[in-house]
């Protein structure tokens, strides 16, 4: 998958807490999440996101809770998708369980301000920033992992087997 | 080359003579957990494989997150967790009022024990390392071809060994071991691993020290929290443990990727600062005082008999402060009898306490306790991320409940020496 948008920037530990609050987790529904995602530390996020915006965090991005409900939020959002210094590993795998992409680059993530304009190649790890002309390649999938992303998630992936 | 626990129990599950950090495997599963609020969407990707479910006595559902239901969604939500365990006669689904929160029933009931693999939609599963088990938090997507399939795929994880020595002073408790152990490491410092507890100071620690520590082994980012099985789990799992089980050992020559010491005789009472669990600090350290408004004393991480005893030896005979609402919340029901048999109840309720019924409630901002902007609580749960408990600028110091009792009754953050 190949796609260009601007970047939305967040720090280190961002936490499944502050991607989409409890208080909206008596709720499943895509848009529903999606339409809180964020609120706690960017009000703007939710309001002002387009169908294409890449999402760009730290360090440990989605600790805490396993709650699906938080990739599921920014998914409906329209993030295609996630980069960051690292994962936490319960958010890295439902990412890959429900087939959004999340892409390490380690420290190479200081080099990505808000507001960037990057294009992302999914399937071979690469991400040109346009702003700066920087270029990043991610760490690839390890073996069935990216047989589940190519899936476009694990329902898929089982049902195909 | 020997192997750690972790590696022992993977191979096992995958049917491999061993395994080593990094490969990918597939295993059975022992037992798969869900509650009122991974359930749902859960059942829903579950309906979409066209299976039925693998087996019927190694599905645990608990309604334990927004239960008795809060509002007509959480009613909505428990619902339909009711609905599909009827519909496939689960032998393991609780409704409210008989059990209690997932993490305190599901070791208290026998229904995990050692050696066994156990993944569960809520990342605080990793709390069954206490018991010598290998248990990690998943999504609901994991879980739902669990449910089908009765397998995972893992990535086999590095191991750091947490080296544990010296005697545990009295007032210590296993909050002080996690969070000390969280400040040191940092929030991602077992990212994609898991921590093995060794040494002689294991001994030193009580089954609920242990399931405490286990529980927040998450905290660090970590996969699991393992404990060898010595004599305290022994006590612990005989005659709750009904299925067969195999307790594993790390090989003397078992390779970790990292070792951290901690002396237990060396710790202080900690308390985790907003808005990571690793913010931490002696509570001697603290300096000017933090006036508080609430206390939360309970959840899977510290609402076991144990927990209220320490609470309740404390608060007896004494009053929580006038600014301070103290909520105590016994993590199951057989928690909450013996609480009553033993007057710890009537000790909480004669210092002014709220005592509920067993809940997650406040712990994630669900109910029971909800905080307002500015307000401070001490809580002996396991997540202080900004807005975790209420209004985003609400603020959650985390401790264990020995620290709590004492800041109810100071209004501050205290000390349990100060009350003594």
């Amino acid at each position: 998958m190949k796609v260009e948008g601007k970047v939305w920037r967040y720090g280190d530990n961002i936490d499944t807490d502050v991607i989409i609050p409890a208080r909206y987790l008596n709720s499943f529904d895509p848009k529903e999440l999606a339409s809180h995602c964020m609120e706690d530390i960017d009000e703007t996020f939710a309001k002002n996101v387009k169908a294409g915006d890449i999402m760009v965090g730290g360090r440990n991005f989605g600790c805490g809770s396993s709650r699906e409900h938080a990739p599921v939020s920014i998914k409906a959002a329209g993030v295609p998708v996630i980069i960051a210094a690292s994962f936490a590993r319960i958010f890295y795998r439902n990412g890959i369980n429900i087939g959004l992409p999340l892409m390490e680059i380690g420290d190479d993530v200081e080099k990505i301000k808000a507001d960037d304009k990057l294009r992302v190649d999914t399937s071979t790890g690469t991400i040109e920033n346009l702003t700066t002309g920087d270029v990043f390649h991610a760490h690839p999938l390890p073996g069935f992992v990216q047989e589940i992303a190519d899936a476009g998630g694990l329902i898929n992936y089982i049902k195909n087997k | 080359m020997g192997m750690n626990m972790s590696e022992k129990i993977l191979a096992k599950h995958a049917g491999l003579e061993s395994v080593e950090p990094g490969q990918l495997i597939t295993c059975k599963l022992d037992m798969v957990l869900a509650n009122d609020v991974t359930a749902p969407p859960s059942i829903k990707e579950f309906e979409k494989i066209g299976k039925p479910v693998f087996d019927r006595e190694k599905i645990a559902l608990i309604p334990d997150h927004f239960q008795p239901a809060k509002d007509i969604k959480s009613a909505d939500l428990a619902k339909s967790v009711r609905d599909f365990s009827r519909k496939h006669n689960l032998v393991n689904y609780f409704e409210a009022g008989r059990v209690g929160i997932e993490h305190v029933i599901l070791p208290e009931m026998g229904i995990v024990g050692p050696g066994m693999l156990t993944i569960g939609a809520d990342s605080h599963t990793c709390t069954y390392g206490a018991v010598n088990g290998f248990s990690t938090g998943v999504g609901t997507t994991d879980l739902a071809v669990a449910m089908a399939t009765g397998e995972a795929w893992f990535k086999v994880p590095e191991a750091i060994n947490v080296h544990l020595v010296g005697r545990k002073p009295k007032n210590i408790n296993g909050k002080d071991v996690i969070l000390t152990l969280i400040g040191k490491i940092g929030v991602d410092g077992a990212l994609y691993k898991s921590l093995e507890f060794t040494g002689p100071g294991v001994a030193e620690l009580s089954m609920t020290d242990r399931l405490t520590i286990s529980n927040m082994a998450i905290e660090a980012g970590g996969k699991a929290g393992i404990f060898p099985f010595d004599e305290v789990t022994k006590a612990y799992v005989e005659g709750r443990v009904k299925k067969p089980y195999e307790p594993v050992a790390a090989d003397e020559d078992a390779k970790y990727c990292q070792t951290v010491e901690i002396d237990l005789g060396k710790l202080k009472s900690v308390v985790a600062f907003p808005h990571l669990p690793g913010n931490t600090k002696a509570v001697e350290d603290i300096g000017e005082a933090i006036q508080i408004d609430q206390v939360v004393i309970g959840s899977c991480t510290n609402g076991r008999l144990e927990d209220m005893e320490i609470a309740a030896e404390i608060l007896r005979n004494r009053k929580v402060h006038e600014k301070v609402r103290c909520i105590v919340i016994p993590g199951s029901q057989w928690v909450y009898k013996e609480a009553m048999k033993r007057g710890y109840l009537e000790i909480f309720i004669d210092a002014g306490c709220v005592v509920s019924t067993p809940t997650c409630g406040p712990c994630l901002g669900g109910y029971m306790g909800i905080l307002s902007a500015g307000e401070k609580c001490v809580s002996t749960t396991n997540r202080n991320f900004r807005g975790r408990m209420g209004h985003v600028d609400s603020e959650v110091y985390l401790a264990g409940p020995h620290v709590a009792a004492a800041s109810a009754i100071l209004g501050r953050i205290a000390a349990p020496e100060e009350v003594e």
